[in-house]
Parts: C-alpha cells; sequence; structure tokens
C-alpha cells in the first residue's frame, strides 16, 4: 500500500510514477539548478510558514475573549510593527532574487552547441529536423513523433508517454534547439533536462540541453493547444555519441 | 559501418553563436541566414565556398517547411525581400 505513494520511493527510473511529488531525477545541469533553487526557496518557505502560524496561533491563543476582554477597538495604527512587516518581506523577496535571476541567465544562455535539433509542433504531434548535415542534395532528417495509443502498447511501455519515434540526443553534447509551432502554440517541456519553451507559430524559440548521462526522458506538451493536447507526450532519448552516429546514419 | 567512418563522415558541427541575435528569438537569425546565401550566390555565384556557410546555418536553423515556402517565393519572384547583392 505504501509503495504507491511515492514519497517512500526515491527511484523514479526516469518516469513520472501515479501520485508522484517530488521531482523527476535530474538529467541536466539546468534541472539541478531548478531543483537546487525550489530547495532553497522551500527553506524560506518554511521559515516564513512558521513565523505566520506562529503570530497566527500567538493571537488566537493570548488574545481570545475569554483571556483578553479588552477591546482593542481605538487601536488601528503602530508604526513600528508597520515597518517591520513591510520591510522584512522586502529583504526577503530581494535575497530570494538574486540565486532566481543568476539562474535564469544561466538557463538562457546557449553554449557554443554541437548539433542543432529543430522541434516543430502539431496538432497534435510533434515533429524533429536534423539538418546540420545536409549535403548539397542530401535530404535532412526529419520525422514526426506520436504517441502510442494505448491498445499498441506493449509491456514496459508507458501510458500517454511513449511514442513511436523518440527524439534522439548524444550524451555530454550540447545541444541547441530550435521550437516552433505549425499551427498554433505548443509548448516543449521535458523536466528532466530542465527546458519548457513555448512553440509559437511564425517565430523559432532557441534552448540549449545537455544531457550528463544515457536514458530516456519524457515531457508533454504544455501549452492547450486543442483537445488532443492531452495525448502528444515527448520522449528523448539520450544515448553515446558512437550510437547517435549509427542512428543518424539508419534514417 | 565502423565508428571510423561514421565520424568522418557526419561532423557533429552546426550554425554558432551569432552576436547579432543573442536572445531566445532566433527568427531572424534563420532569416538573415537564408537572404544573405542567396545574396551571396548572386554576387558571387553557387560554386563559391563562403556562400555555403550560409547555407548551412540556415539550413540548421529554418524548419524545412519555411525553407520550401521560401523556395517556392523566390521562383513565383514573390519573395519579400531584394537578394540583389
Amino acid at each position: 500500500m505504501l509503495q504507491n505513494f511515492s514519497i517512500f520511493n526515491t527511484i523514479y527510473n526516469d518516469a513520472p510514477q501515479p501520485w508522484q511529488l517530488g521531482f523527476q531525477d535530474s538529467a541536466a545541469p539546468a534541472f539541478t539548478g531548478i531543483v537546487d533553487l525550489h530547495n532553497i526557496i522551500f527553506f524560506y518557505l518554511i521559515v516564513i510558514c512558521v513565523g505566520v502560524f506562529w503570530v497566527l496561533g500567538s493571537i488566537m491563543y493570548y488574545f481570545n475573549t475569554k483571556n483578553s476582554p479588552i477591546v482593542h477597538k481605538y487601536l488601528n495604527h503602530g508604526t513600528l510593527i508597520e515597518l517591520i512587516w513591510t520591510i522584512t518581506p522586502a529583504l526577503i523577496l530581494t535575497v530570494i532574487a538574486f540565486p532566481s535571476f543568476r539562474l535564469l541567465y544561466l538557463l538562457d544562455e546557449v553554449t557554443s552547441p554541437t548539433i542543432t535539433i529543430k522541434v516543430i509542433g502539431h496538432q497534435w504531434y510533434w515533429s524533429y529536423e536534423y539538418s546540420d548535415y545536409v549535403t548539397d542534395s542530401g535530404q535532412s532528417v526529419e520525422f514526426d513523433s506520436y504517441m502510442i495509443p494505448e491498445s499498441d502498447l506493449e509491456l514496459g511501455q508507458f501510458r500517454l508517454l511513449d511514442v513511436d519515434n523518440k527524439m534522439i540526443i548524444p550524451v555530454d553534447c550540447h545541444i541547441r534547439l530550435i521550437i516552433t509551432g505549425a499551427d498554433v502554440i505548443h509548448s516543449f517541456a521535458v523536466p528532466s533536462l530542465g527546458v519548457k519553451i513555448d512553440a509559437t507559430p511564425g517565430r523559432l524559440n532557441q534552448s540549449s540541453i545537455l544531457a550528463e548521462r544515457t536514458g530516456t526522458f519524457y515531457g508533454q506538451c504544455s501549452e492547450i493547444c486543442g483537445v488532443w493536447h492531452g495525448f502528444m507526450p515527448i520522449a528523448v532519448e539520450a544515448v553515446s555519441v558512437q550510437d547517435y552516429l549509427a542512428w543518424i546514419d539508419s534514417v | 559501418m565502423s565508428d571510423g567512418d561514421l565520424s568522418s563522415k557526419y561532423v557533429l558541427q552546426t550554425a554558432g553563436f551569432d552576436a547579432r541575435f543573442p536572445n531566445t528569438n532566433q527568427t531572424r537569425h534563420c532569416w538573415q541566414n537564408y537572404t544573405d546565401y542567396f545574396k551571396c550566390v548572386a554576387a558571387k555565384g553557387e560554386d563559391f565556398a563562403p556562400c555555403k556557410q550560409f547555407k548551412r546555418a540556415y539550413h540548421s536553423l529554418c524548419p524545412n517547411e519555411w525553407v520550401s515556402k521560401w523556395d517556392e517565393q523566390r521562383d513565383n519572384g514573390t519573395f519579400p525581400a531584394s537578394l540583389e547583392p
């Protein structure tokens, strides 16, 4: 029974679990940074919660009608306490802002990429284009990635997550993603790789990923894009550079 | 095919960072390389090797659908930019 609650499990094998509360395992520096920022901010959240509920509880305990029959009808101003509860949150927000902006600008940085992959959102599937190897006559590698319907699932595949053609990326390579939409706005998101970026028609958005280990990482379209918005998952498979080249050669 | 053959056949190389386009929005990066390639070809001819750099860049950055649409527009003379060098 307890196994059903993921809080008691620690290994997620790179797939989200039913009732999962925490993050998926990180596979990229971007997501490690996001999890760290979350943990840092959670510290302040706990401090604030304890403070607020402490004050609230004390007021209810010490100043209820039974304990304190005096009605503070004319007490409506206190300069000191107002200064304290104005300046303290401002300071806390400033302290939170620094690591937040640091991470934001680090994530925006596209470190000299080794490959560019174009990701195009359609109603309702993703398509990928690898065009770095186009010769004068050659075609670029492009394919569509559809969700595997429940009736076709094989043992070990994930319902609503597995696709027929995964996006293959080499491990330990900086990859530039060029993301766009073909019809309406979609959003390309893979939590384990720390990427979520809108796929807007007519606009090319750039993002960067770096897989630090091999594995398959799952994500979902994250912008409501129509009736089958929930059925256009993203599956990214990180493989060694040799395997990546062999794959590029085979498609 | 052995690994050595593959890594010489496929060079892991792509369009680099361009200081003119430092933002998330790379639409113009793609467009600029596309128009630059055809301006380059118009000025120096198809075989001029440095032009190939623009071609590689626009292939890497532009969705294939956009490229074929623009190719069509160039053929029809409706491309919305001057490609004179």
